[in-house]
């Protein structure tokens, strides 16, 4: 222990009478681990956003959809724009079954343009859904009130807005009770969700809310297109109920489904069960191509910075011969002298791992300042760091070493 | 004591080749050669005479390529490298023509540096380097570093290196071959004083003066002793 620490003092002293190049030698080091560092934290700030993001969907709802989110390979609209429409029918055999908790029909249009008097706003949405939308989807009604059951049923144009569309259209005026015009269809608003903010760099507060029973009559669905027949149609939330296991719950609306739609059981499902889950395992399945190539790139910048190392110490020990000589006359083992040159090339190597474990983090929190991107350091990224370093001095410092051990000493004493 | 126990090392018809390209050196064809114990020899002959190659054999940097080298008793000259670093660890003390003096450490440093082969505490080696580098005179410029010393310095400072593990012989290969006739004499004095207080010496001489200070004289030639 004594002569380790000695051992390790010894080769700060190489590097102080050496000081540029032993710089420049952990400059390959250095640059590979400040990018690993950097990006990896970037990335991980980016998988927490993401995460909150994602769950803020809420781990307990099932999207019954013609479409996954998740396609694999090559999306065959043919074959999904064949399959059976959703209808709210189904929402209410849904609702009906043990596990679930409510099941909503929804579906939404794009707008071109909304307008009141001298204000407009663009690219807005209309959704239609049934009274209980917006406690399926976490919406509160800020001012005026929610849809009744009586405004579905009897197909009442009336409309609640999104935050974003009420302080758009009606900057300075209460927008309960005026008119809006959709398609040339009058809607009443009577009420003003809470503002809910973005999902993935998308608004949440950017939409209409009307009844789906007076969305069918003003937004008939287009029938020619593909693309209207696979996403034009209802989708269905369940929400699934409190302590119900997820699984459990997707089992039964699966069986219902497959009942409703006369499937055989060996056919498969005409239509996808959509959760939080698969949309995270997309987002994963995305990243870890993001993973593989700061691996592939912090290998190749640490295999030159080794490369880097195992030149300085060949010269080291070329430089040093004579010292080696006088080493092992003095009774200094082979293994002494490898020890000697080896903790030399793992503490170079270290302090470039630790400049660069430094300037990855000045790096990732320099981007969190000047962009959106949040960096989140992690205790692992910098004993990575420190391993990949570690490594790296002895992988490439070994040769050198034992290059230096196996040093006749008769010879290395001969040597000028 | 019997007689026996007095040799600290006995070469038996060692012989060495070596190698130079295709061509093979008969350095040494056959030595025999005791070493007494607080014995002071000196060991002269033209160059390429062998005396460098015995002297190497006999501290153990190197081993013959047949014949057979004792240390009290032990066939040394089977060992492998790492049980012979040990054993010029333990048994031998080094002085070299050219001082062989590590550049970036202190004198003190310098000659504390065999106990750090030996597993010694820091305390106990700075302890005994101290003591050991006194002896020889160079108290007040122990933290120098070799290049602030002067030739007769790094010189005493070898010797101190040489004695601070108590060797059984110390090897000198032209110890005074870099330095001027009176720093020289001055060195000599100091090798004298050593066998007075009854350690071993074996040194490497061209010179007959510093060879006179000897009392056993060995002349080699073509790698035969000519002369003990």
């Amino acid at each position: 222990m004594i002569e380790l620490l000695s051992k390790i003092t010894l080769s700060f002293q190489t590097f102080k009478t050496h000081r540029l190049r032993s710089f420049l030698t952990m400059l390959g080091i250095i640059i590979g681990v400040t990018t690993v560092i950097a990006i990896l934290s970037l990335i991980e700030g980016l998988n927490r956003t993401v995460a909150k993001q994602v769950q803020s969907i809420g781990s307990d709802l099932i999207f019954l959809q013609k479409f996954s989110w998740v396609s694999t390979g090559h999306r065959d609209l043919d074959k999904l724009a064949g399959r059976p429409d959703l209808l709210p029918d189904d929402a209410e055999a849904i609702t009906k079954l043990s596990s679930v908790e409510i099941a909503i029909p929804q579906t939404s249009r794009q707008l071109q343009k909304l307008k009141y008097k001298d204000n407009e706003v663009s690219n807005s949405s209309v959704a239609g859904s049934d009274e209980n939308y917006s406690w399926v989807n976490n919406y509160i009604v800020e001012s005026g009130r929610d849809f009744s059951r009586d405004d579905v049923l009897h197909r009442r144009a009336v409309g609640i807005i999104g935050s974003y569309i009420a302080t758009n259209l009606f900057p300075d005026e209460t927008a309960l009770g005026k008119d809006l015009h959709l398609n040339g269809h009058r809607i009443k608003i009577i009420g003003v969700f809470k503002e809910k903010g973005t999902f993935l760099g998308n608004s949440l507060d950017d939409f209409i809310l009307i009844p789906y029973t007076v969305f069918e009559k003003f937004f008939p669905r287009p029938r020619g297109t593909l693309w209207s027949r696979v996403y034009g149609g209802y989708s269905i939330s369940i929400k699934a109920k409190d302590g119900m296991k997820i699984e459990e719950t997707i089992d039964q609306v699966r069986e219902l489904m497959r009942r409703r739609h006369g499937l055989g059981f060996d056919k498969e499902d005409d239509f996808e069960l959509n959760t939080q889950q698969i949309l995270m395992e997309l987002y994963q399945s995305i990243t870890n191509v993001g993973f593989i190539a700061i691996v592939a790139i912090a290998a190749i910048s640490l295999v030159v910075g080794g490369i880097g190392i195992m030149n300085i110490m060949l010269v080291s020990v070329a430089e040093r011969t004579r010292e080696i000589g006088i080493r092992k006359a003095v009774g200094a083992s082979n293994n002494n002298i490898l020890a000697q040159f080896l903790i030399e090339s793992i503490v170079l190597a270290l302090i470039g791992g630790l400049i660069g474990i430094v300037f990855g983090m000045l790096l990732a929190w320099l981007v969190s300042a000047v962009s959106p991107l949040k960096a989140s350091v992690s205790f692992w990224m910098i004993l990575l760091g420190f391993g990949f370093s570690a490594s790296v001095g002895i992988f490439f410092g070994i040769y050198p070493a034992r290059r230096a051990a196996s040093l006749n000493p008769i010879e290395a004493l001969r040597y000028e | 004591m019997n007689k026996k126990t007095d040799i600290i090392c006995r070469a038996v018809d060692v012989k060495k080749t070596y190698w130079r390209g295709k061509v093979a050196v008969e350095a040494l064809r056959g030595v025999s050669f005791d070493i007494k114990r607080n014995a002071y020899i000196s060991i002269m002959g033209p160059s390429g005479s062998g005396k460098s190659t015995l002297v190497h054999i006999l501290s153990c940097l190197d081993t013959p390529t047949s014949g057979e080298y004792y240390l009290e008793n032990a066939l040394v000259s089977k060992y492998s490298d790492e049980e012979l670093a040990k054993v010029r660890n333990i048994f031998f003390g080094f002085i070299f023509q050219s001082f062989s003096l590590l550049p970036r450490l202190s004198a003190l440093d310098n000659v504390a540096l065999p106990l750090i082969y030996r597993n010694v505490s820091k305390h106990e080696r700075i302890a005994k380097a101290k003591e050991i580098i006194k002896n020889v005179g160079l108290a007040d410029r122990m933290l120098h570093r070799p290049n602030e010393l002067s030739g007769g310095e790094c010189q005493r400072v070898a010797i101190a290196r040489a004695l601070v593990n108590d060797p059984k012989v110390i090897f000198a290969d032209e110890p005074t071959g870099n330095l001027d006739s009176k720093t020289g004499a001055e060195i000599m004095e100091i090798f004298d004083h050593l066998v007075d207080e009854g350690n071993t010496v074996v040194m490497v001489t061209h010179d007959v003066n510093v060879a006179a200070h000897a009392r056993r004289t060995v002349k080699l030639k073509d790698g035969l002793i000519a002369n003990d």
